[in-house]
C-alpha cells in the first residue's frame, strides 16, 4: 500500500471520524508526521487522533464543556479533547456521558466490558459476574465445524453448555 | 542478571522454533493496568510519580518467584541512553518509554519473555512475548502474572468500562494481542495488499517491526487488535489463532508456492544476492541488513539455502541494531564506523573472515 501523499510505502493507517463520516487515510511515516502531527517518539498514537477528531466533530456546543471538571485530578473535558488522554480513573465517572459514545465508536459499537474482572481483595465494590457471549460462541462453533476443526468444536460446545447453564 | 548480560545473546522468543515459525516470528500479549487511587501519569506531580514507581516496583519484586524467574528491574530514569535503546531493540520497552522523563522502569524476567513497564502511558504495561504462534500459552502466563500483581495492587476498574486506562481506546480488557509475521513472498508477488485488506475487514492494525509509526522494513509486519471493549480476552485470542493468522499464513504459503513453482530463478536470485551482500559487504546500514536477512530467512525456510540456522538469522537481526552493536563493540560508533562494524559482525556470524 502506498502513501496517499507521496509514493513511499504507507505504514500509518488512520481512521478518522469527521461529522459522523468515516475517513480512512494511508500515509507514510513522514507524511503522517507532517500532515497529522503523528510523531514517532513523542505525540500520541494514531488511534488518539481518531478520538480527538471524533470529539471535535461531536462538540457542537462548545460552551457546555467548560462546566465539567474532574474533582480528583482537575482535568476538564476540553483538556482531554486536546490531549486524548484522561487524568484519572474518576474521569470515567465524571465524563461518563461524554465518553460513552466515543468509547462505543472506538470499540466497534461495544458499550460494556466483558472478560476478566479483578477479585479486588478488600474492595467494597462488587465486581459483576463475567458475562459470556453465547452468540459469539455459537458463531465460532459454526465456523469450527465448517473448518472441520472438531477438537475446537467440541471445546466450544462445552463452553456454550457451561454458559447456558450458569 | 544484568542488562549487560543480555547484549550478546537473543531472548527466548527469538530462538526461532515456535509453532508456525516459518511465517510467525513471535506472539505478544500486553495488558494495560492502573493502580486505583493514583492519577494517570499525565496528571501526576513529580512526587506522585516517584511514589507510584516505588509502590509498583516493590510489588513486582515482592512476588518474583511466583511470576517470573530471574526477574530484574531497570530504573530507566537512571539508565544511560544506550541501555534504554537496547531495551527498545529487544522489544522490552516502547520507544516513548525509552525517551520519556521522570520516574519509570521496567521489570524483565523468564529469559525476556516477561516484561512489565512501570509508569509508561499507564501505570503498568505487562507483556508476555513468545516464539512463533503461541497466543494461548502467552495468555495463560500473562493472566497468571496479572493475578499475582492484583494480589499486591488494587487495579482501577469500572463495572461498565472494565479496566480503566489513560487512553479510552484501551479500556475494557486493556489487552493488546500482536503477532509478528514475516511475509517476504507476499511482498515479492505484490500481494501484500491482501493482508492490509484482511486486517482492515477485521478491525486490526498493521504496523512495522517496532510498533506504532514504524516502517515495515524487511517484510516484517505486526498485526494487532484495536478493540478492547466488549470482547472476552479468550475470544480475541481465538479469533487471532483460528481466523486472522491462519488466513494470512495461507496467503504467504500460497505466494511462496507460486515463487517456487513459477519464479524459481527470480527467487534464487533474491536469496543468493542477499547472501552475497551479507558475506561481502564492508559497510552496511540497518535497513539493508533487515532487507537482506529477510530474503535470507525466506531462502532458508524454502530450502533454497543450506547450512544457516534461523536462530543465527534472528541473532543477526537483533544484534546488528545500533545499540546492540555499540554494546558489543564496547564503544560509541557512528556513521561509517558503525556501518563497518555491522558488516564485520555479520561476516563473522556467517563464518567469513
Ligand atoms: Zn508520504
Ligand atoms: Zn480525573
Amino acid at each position: 500500500m502506498k502513501c496517499e501523499n507521496c509514493n513511499n510505502p504507507a505504514t500509518v493507517h488512520l481512521t478518522e471520524i469527521k461529522a459522523g463520516k468515516k475517513i480512512e487515510k494511508h500515509l507514510c511515516e513522514s507524511c503522517a508526521a507532517a500532515l497529522e502531527g503523528i510523531g514517532n517518539a513523542k505525540g500520541h498514537t494514531p488511534i488518539n487522533e481518531l478520538l480527538t477528531n471524533f470529539v471535535m466533530a461531536q462538540s457542537g456546543g462548545a460552551l457546555k464543556e467548560q462546566t465539567s471538571t474532574c474533582e480528583t485530578c482537575g482535568i476538564t473535558w476540553a483538556e482531554f479533547r486536546q490531549s486524548g488522554v484522561l487524568g484519572c480513573a474518576n474521569d470515567y465517572r465524571t465524563f461518563e456521558k461524554e465518553l460513552a459514545p466515543l468509547i462505543q465508536r472506538a470499540h466497534e459499537g461495544a458499550t460494556h466490558h466483558v472478560g476478566k474482572v479483578p477479585t479486588r481483595r478488600g474492595s467494597t465494590t462488587l465486581a459483576p459476574k463475567r458475562r459470556v457471549d453465547t452468540d459469539k460462541l455459537k458463531k465460532d462453533l459454526q465456523r469450527a465445524i465448517e473448518a472441520e476443526d472438531y477438537e475446537r468444536a467440541a471445546k466450544l460446545r462445552d463452553q456454550i453448555r457451561t454458559a447456558e447453564n450458569a | 542478571m544484568k542488562l549487560n548480560d543480555l547484549t550478546s545473546r537473543a531472548g527466548e522468543w527469538l530462538r526461532g522454533n515456535g509453532p508456525m515459525s516459518e511465517v510467525v516470528i513471535s506472539s505478544r500479549i500486553r495488558l494495560a493496568r492502573n493502580v486505583a487511587g493514583h492519577n494517570f501519569l499525565s496528571r501526576c506531580s513529580r512526587a506522585q510519580r516517584n511514589s507510584l514507581e516505588t509502590k509498583i516496583r516493590t510489588a513486582l519484586l515482592a512476588e518474583t518467584d511466583q511470576f517470573a524467574k530471574g526477574l530484574f528491574y531497570v530504573d530507566l530514569a537512571d539508565a544511560p541512553e544506550i541501555d534504554r535503546q537496547l531495551l527498545v531493540e529487544r522489544h522490552l520497552i516502547s520507544k516513548p518509554h525509552a525517551t520519556a522523563e521522570g520516574a519509570r522502569g521496567v521489570a524483565v524476567g523468564e529469559e525476556e519473555s516477561v516484561s512489565v513497564m512501570v509508569n509508561e502511558e499507564d501505570h503498568l504495561r505487562i507483556q508476555v512475548l513468545k516464539s512463533g504462534l503461541q497466543l494461548e500459552e502467552a495468555w495463560e502466563q500473562i493472566n497468571q502474572i496479572d493475578d499475582v500483581l492484583e494480589s499486591q495492587l488494587d487495579f482501577a476498574f469500572h463495572p461498565r468500562f472494565g479496566y480503566l486506562t489513560a487512553c479510552p481506546t484501551n479500556v475494557g480488557t486493556g489487552i493488546r494481542v500482536s503477532v509478528m509475521l514475516h511475509l517476504p513472498a507476499l511482498k515479492l508477488t505484490g500481494e501484500i495488499e491482501k493482508v492490509f485488506r484482511a486486517a482492515k475487514d477485521m478491525k486490526l492494525a498493521v504496523r512495522g517491526l517496532y510498533g506504532e509509526g514504524t516502517e515495515a522494513t524487511g517484510d516484517f509486519y505486526q498485526i494487532s487488535n484495536q478493540t478492547t471493549l466488549g470482547k472476552v480476552e479468550e475470544d480475541i485470542i481465538q479469533d487471532f489463532k483460528h481466523v486472522v493468522i491462519p488466513k494470512i499464513i495461507d496467503y504467504e504459503h500460497h505466494a511462496r508456492r507460486t515463487l517456487l513453482n513459477e519464479r524459481l530463478t527470480a527467487l534464487d536470485d533474491k536469496v543468493h544476492r542477499a547472501y552475497g551482500v551479507l558475506r561481502a559487504a564492508r559497510m552496511i546500514t540497518s535497513e539493508e541488513v533487515l532487507l537482506m536477512l529477510s530474503h535470507l530467512r525466506m531462502g532458508v525456510n524454502l530450502g533454497r539455502l543450506q547450512g544457516i540456522e534461523i536462530r543465527t538469522i534472528n541473532e543477526m537481526l537483533l544484534m546488528s541494531q545500533p545499540a546492540h552493536l555499540q554494546k558489543l563493540m564496547g564503544k560509541k560508533l557512528e556513521g561509517d564506523a558503525r556501518r563497518a562494524a555491522r558488516a564485520d559482525f555479520i561476516r563473522k556470524k556467517l563464518g567469513v573472515a
